[in-house]
């Protein structure tokens, strides 16, 4: 057993811990949002070195291969998010829309939905997953309803309660997954356990494994925002404050992929099991089809990405659920890319709507001539979420498509064809946002142009050129989805 | 384990069912919140009953938290927020108790087929246990759906809590999770009730879900 492995994946969990404890008692916003960006750093840094050092699995606790990679990708975006949010607060407290106390409440749930995130992430024990799923899921809830408005509430009840029928149809499909391991491994903390049920899924009764498969599936279906279980998404993503939008889009989404990931190789290695692909392709798809025509009717900035969202966690999943080595790669990258992306959209779009008051697309125009490094920076984030070469989600879509034709080509032509939908509504919208006569204030924005400017560069590199070991972690990765 | 401490299993099992049954058509405030206070009862007398045939003393401990929290403090703190926001006389329009009521028994029908056929090796008891917990987790979908108010829904999220606390002690000796999930149960009960409500009286002096649709954000 490595001690500094243990040690670091610790620290992964208790530097936002205590940070969130810490900030809940700090009454300075200045410091707070400081010590907000360092502790999401560090935490980043403990994620890094979980690359090199790996502890041996606990009972309650893993780190393997697969989930390294959302823990780097998480706490990467959470660290940048971090500082977005310190100028994005900054500027909501000189307005008034938030309070010092809110403020405070803010800082310290932000590090709280970290501490539930990578809890889920970690977690060796299914049981214990859950609760950190439903934690974040609370957390996020809490700031969703922030700013108090009308809008808010109402997006914050509508999140409430889907998230939590969610969750609870994911606790159902738990239990019944505990009963499958029981009768095979035995009462106790081994039947829960990710390591134990991988091993031991072939002897499990597989009619026991497809129903708990169908609850899990729609119960974290509903946090990844699948269509018809998506509609909490637009309402959380809209009314929010824009960091949290973020980081739902960015990471939350991801996590709650990342459980139905582990139960599809869990169900995978059950040779009697149902596949567990063809679900996942038809909610993917049914979520590309609706969200790409939904594009169209957006009145609403940050609403339209939210859709977009749903488009892209709609693809990633008929990627993963397609399977196989190439779909797979391209589903893990994907992921990432679109995590990246998005998050650095809402970087922008968040300082787009503080300096021009409203998040009505028709009261927002030509922001390359008033403000041009938001406006650019928006035109790059377009171009990349709409999978235009030369950015990496190009290359990704391109990927399933292709890989998809071999196999399944007219799932792959209506993929095809959402995606030049989807693609045609975003550079409708984006016509009008970024050019022709400024609307508005031309206030100069305060917006730390960092965070975006080190995603977008992330996400071109991997357009142009992926490093070899990268590829070769991915395909490896890839390899163990099956 | 003997027959007859099967048959009481069951019977509180049923019981629950038959509690969710109440929660469907009552149509005033009070007599929801005291027919959710009988439902949790039911599910402590149930997961006091599995700690006693299981020999599982930890599982009284979460008979007592459904006892004290659901049974009593949560049901007496709604009553006092009902009288506070003067909607504890207010006759609730259930949209068509006889088409709910025919629901919710095709609902349990489907539990019933869905799940006794395929959990045989999970043992008689945990087998229709779960066919009831899903009963009892549906017909809490149901009413949730069937509700426009913001305190039915809850209760109709609390019922699903406890529906799925029947199946979780129902499934033998699974570890840690009943402790949890209760104590997580307790909480999502104490951040709806002292946040969204009180933040919903604030704004519209109405707890009615259906003036909060009124402030859709997406304005043409």
């Amino acid at each position: 057993m490595s001690e500094p492995g243990e040690f670091v994946v610790a620290a992964v969990l208790v530097i936002p811990a205590l940070s969130a404890a810490l900030l809940a008692l700090l009454p300075d916003d200045r410091t707070s949002a400081w010590l907000n960006a360092v502790a999401s750093f560090l935490t980043f840094l403990c994620a890094l070195v979980l690359l090199a050092q790996r502890p041996s699995p606990g009972p309650f606790l893993i780190v393997d291969d697969l989930n390294v990679v959302f823990i780097v990708l998480s706490t990467f975006v959470g660290f940048t998010t971090s500082v977005f949010s310190a100028t994005y607060i900054a500027h909501e407290l000189e307005i008034g829309r938030l309070t010092h106390a809110y403020l405070r409440f803010y800082h310290a749930m932000y590090q709280v939905l970290m501490f539930g995130m990578n809890l889920a992430l970690l977690s060796n024990n299914v049981g214990l997953m859950w609760v950190a799923v439903e934690l974040a899921t609370l957390t996020t809830v809490l700031m969703v309803g922030i700013y108090r408005t009308p809008a808010a509430l109402e997006a914050a009840w509508k999140y409430f309660l889907l998230g939590s029928v969610g969750i609870a149809l994911a606790l159902f499909g738990t239990i019944l997954v505990y009963l499958a391991a029981r009768a095979v491994v035995g009462e106790g903390l081994d039947a829960m356990a990710w390591s134990v049920l991988v091993e031991r899924a072939a002897e499990f009764d597989s009619a026991l494994l497809n129903l708990s498969f169908v609850f899990l599936l729609l119960g974290y279906g509903t946090k990844v925002g699948l269509v018809p279980l998506h509609a909490w998404l637009p309402d959380a993503h809209a009314e929010g404050p824009t960091p949290i939008s973020a980081v739902l889009s960015g990471l939350l989404l991801n996590v709650a992929l990342f459980a139905v990931l582990r139960f599809k190789i869990v169900m995978s290695a059950n040779p009697g099991a149902l596949a567990p692909g063809p679900l996942m392709v038809a909610l993917g798809l049914l979520s590309v089809l609706f969200a790409s025509f939904m594009l169209y009717r957006r009145q609403d900035i940050k609403r339209m990405f939210a859709y977009s969202s749903i488009e892209h966690m709609g693809i990633v999943t008929f990627a993963f659920g397609m399977g196989g080595a190439l779909a797979n790669f391209a589903g893990l990258l994907h992921m990432t890319l679109h995590s990246l992306t998005k998050s650095a959209i809402f970087f922008c779009v968040g300082h787009i709507a503080q300096v021009k008051g409203t998040q009505r697309m028709a009261d927002i125009r030509g922001l390359t001539v008033s403000h041009p490094v938001l406006g650019w920076g928006l035109v790059v984030g377009v171009v990349a979420i709409a999978g235009i070469p030369p950015m990496g989600i190009f290359m990704t879509e391109f990927l399933i498509v292709t890989s998809t034709f071999a196999r399944q080509p007219v799932l792959a032509v209506l993929l095809g064809l959402s995606l030049l939908v989807a693609l045609g509504a975003l550079l409708a919208r984006l016509n009008g946002l970024a050019f022709g006569d400024p609307h508005g204030s031309r206030e100069p924005a305060k917006a730390s142009f960092v965070p975006v400017a080190i995603h977008f560069a992330l996400v071109l590199a991997a357009g142009i050129w992926l490093p070899a070991t990268f590829v070769a972690w991915f395909q490896h990765v890839a390899a163990l989805l099956r | 384990m003997t027959p007859i401490a099967l048959d009481v299993a069951h019977l509180f099992a049923g019981g629950l069912v038959l509690a969710s049954f109440m929660l469907l058509y009552q149509d005033r405030m009070t007599g929801l919140i005291n027919t959710f206070a009988l439902h949790a009862l039911v599910v402590s007398l149930s997961v006091a009953w599995q700690a006693y045939i299981q020999q599982a003393p930890h599982l009284y401990i979460t008979a007592a938290i459904a006892l004290v929290v659901k049974a009593l403090v949560i049901p007496f703190a709604l009553h006092r927020i009902i009288v506070r926001l003067g909607i504890h006389r207010t006759i609730e329009p259930v949209v068509g108790t006889g088409q709910t009521m025919l629901a919710g028994i095709g609902l349990v029908a489907l539990s019933i087929m869905v799940m006794l056929p395929i959990t045989p090796q999970a043992g008689t008891l945990a087998r229709e246990d779960l066919a009831f917990a899903l009963s009892v987790i549906l017909l809490g979908l149901l009413m949730m759906i069937s509700r426009r108010n913001a305190v039915s829904q809850v209760i109709g999220f609390m019922s699903i809590e406890n529906g799925l606390i029947l199946a979780a002690t129902g499934a033998k000796g699974m570890p840690l999770v009943v402790e949890i999930s209760v104590a997580f149960s307790i909480l999502i009960a104490l951040i709806v009730i002292g946040i969204f409500l009180f933040r919903i009286r604030e704004r519209f002096e109405t707890v009615d879900i259906h003036v909060l649709h009124e402030h859709r954000g997406e304005q043409p």
